[in-house]
């Protein structure tokens, strides 16, 4: 079957570094990729990229078999089958809970305003934060502040959701109910490609891990296999050291 | 809460509280103490200079005051409108300045340069200069299409003017927004129009209304500016009034009415400021 997303030898420099190198990836539907390695891998511009918020250097990115690293394809076209979720949640500080959720459905996929009411109302009270609709962003804690992130790129029925070290920014506590709603998705079949440092959740959650060091996968497979044991001397060296700061 | 009932403050509570009620009360003293000496050093000299009797009858004579306030006023009435007129007008052609400055779409190209070239020659040259050659200048051409009263001519001057004054603070306002905020709605599927229209403009003119509010201010008074084309505003009136009776006291009373109308403002728009912030953040204001 045709992968979601599929990307063939894709190159992205910034200036004179080089920061993604050769890289091809296959996401099949209904499957989470989770990327690891060390900051500065390219995990975040390998999403950047997908996203179109970049323009890449060489090769291709196809959603459903269609190239949209062509320069002739509408960028808000691609957006808007796609939803992404930042590390620094990114929410819209003067706009309401319910506002920030219902913006796309409303502006981009012309709903009504009741319509989207309805999506983002369903959406909060699906992940208990429906008593928060009316509060602007700031007044949340940060797991909060995620969660309605997640659901906000979800009212648009995403065929691929992007997240990029989602809990990165949050305290320990906090990061589990951030992860708990991605395990919901992804038990709903949601096909997701998301970078994280929570091996544990990793491990969880993913169909296929990537371990990419300088801007290249240098192993993949289950989380079995990549994480549990790794075979890649430096897979193995990463993996050890996220042992040792107690991540695991 | 039952358990609160029960509740008394211990004896060091008591100290600290009484201690605080002296620290305060001294504080209070300390200022009382030191607006006496200052203000009532300020008067004394004031009162007992040489020239205070001069000065009391030819800048604050109340009868003459009151003689001279309804021409003042009626002058008044004109800086009013045309800051309200001029204020519309500077705030749409600002803000499409602004926003043309700050998009890269290919089409605006020489827009972009236009708008550019514009804040700089208008944010350059004195708001004066630009007054006398709008207003002297464009009726000299003769064109019958254009009017050649000296107020409409006068007000599309500072129009002019604070249009470019006004479009920089508006964009110095756009770029101060982050461009994760961009990336955010971008990544929802917005176009470059409406994440400028929904997302990003909308904090960035709230992060500017106090510079604006100042700007809005300083057109109230600049107005008065126009009279050099022989328009009658508060200033010029009150002018006119003293240089028949070489009594000074009609400027004091143009800047009280500036001041009945410019105070309140500042300090309504500090407060609505403050009200749109503290329901936004959690850290309220301090």
């Amino acid at each position: 079957m045709q992968p979601v997303l599929e990307i063939k030898n894709l190159r992205k420099s910034f200036g004179a570094e080089l920061v993604i190198d050769d890289l091809s990836l296959a996401v099949p539907v209904h499957t989470a990729t989770v990327l690891i390695g060390a900051s500065g891998s390219g995990k975040s511009t390998l999403l950047r990229c997908i996203n179109l918020l970049e323009t890449i250097d060489d090769g291709a990115i196809l959603l459903d078999g269609v190239e949209i690293s062509d320069p002739e394809i509408d960028p808000d076209e691609v957006r808007r089958k796609l939803g992404m979720v930042f590390q620094s949640f990114n929410l819209f500080p003067h706009m309401t809970v319910r506002d920030n959720i219902a913006l796309s459905p409303i502006k981009v996929h012309q709903k009504s305003k009741e319509e989207a009411f309805e999506i983002s109302n369903q959406l909060l009270k699906r992940f208990d934060l429906l008593d928060k609709a009316e509060q602007y962003p700031d007044r949340l804690s940060g797991g909060q502040q995620q969660r309605v992130a997640i659901i906000r790129s979800l009212a648009v029925n995403p065929r691929l959701l992007l997240l990029d070290e989602v809990t990165s920014a949050l305290d320990p506590v906090l990061v589990n109910e951030v992860l708990s709603i991605v395990r919901d998705l992804k038990s709903d079949g949601m096909t997701m490609v998301l970078a994280t440092h929570e091996m544990g959740f990793a491990t969880q959650v993913a169909d296929q891990v990537c371990y990419l060091e300088s801007g290249t996968i240098i192993e993949r497979g289950t989380p079995n296999e990549v994480i549990g044991n790794p075979s890649n001397p430096k897979t193995k060296d990463f993996i050890k050291r996220v042992h040792q700061a107690g991540r695991l | 809460m039952a358990f609160n009932n029960s509740w008394s403050p211990s004896s060091r509570e008591l100290e600290r509280r009484a201690t605080r009620s002296r620290i305060s009360k001294r504080q209070f003293l300390i200022a009382a103490i030191s607006s006496i000496i200052v203000i009532g050093t300020l008067l004394s000299v004031t009162i007992t200079s040489p020239g205070w009797e001069v000065v009391k009858k030819t800048f604050f004579d109340v009868d003459y005051g009151k003689e001279v306030l309804p021409t003042v006023i009626k002058g008044l009435w004109l800086n009013l409108k045309l800051t309200v007129i001029g204020s519309i007008c500077i705030g749409i052609i600002a803000l499409s300045l602004a926003i043309l400055r700050t998009t890269k779409s290919a089409a605006l190209t020489p827009f972009r340069f236009l708008a550019a070239a514009y804040t700089d020659i208008f944010r350059g040259v004195p708001l004066l200069l630009v007054i006398l050659l709008v207003g002297f200048g464009v009726p000299a051409l003769q064109l019958r299409a254009i009017t050649s009263n000296v107020t409409i001519l006068g007000s599309v001057a500072v129009i002019l003017t604070y249009s470019a004054y006004v479009s920089e603070v508006i964009r110095s306002g756009i770029l101060s927004i982050h461009p994760s905020q961009k990336a955010a709605a971008r990544s929802l599927g917005l176009s470059s129009a409406q994440t400028m229209r929904y997302v990003v403009l909308p904090q960035a003119l709230r992060r500017v209304i106090p510079p604006l509010l100042n700007d809005f201010v300083s057109l109230l008074k600049d107005t008065g500016l126009v009279s050099i084309l022989g328009v009658i505003d508060a200033i010029r009136a009150a002018q006119i009034n003293s240089s028949r009776t070489f009594n000074y006291t009609p400027y004091v009373v143009a800047a009280i009415l500036f001041l009945l109308i410019t105070i309140p403002l500042t300090r309504y728009t500090d407060k609505a400021i403050r009200g749109s912030y503290s329901r936004q953040s959690a850290e309220g204001t301090i």
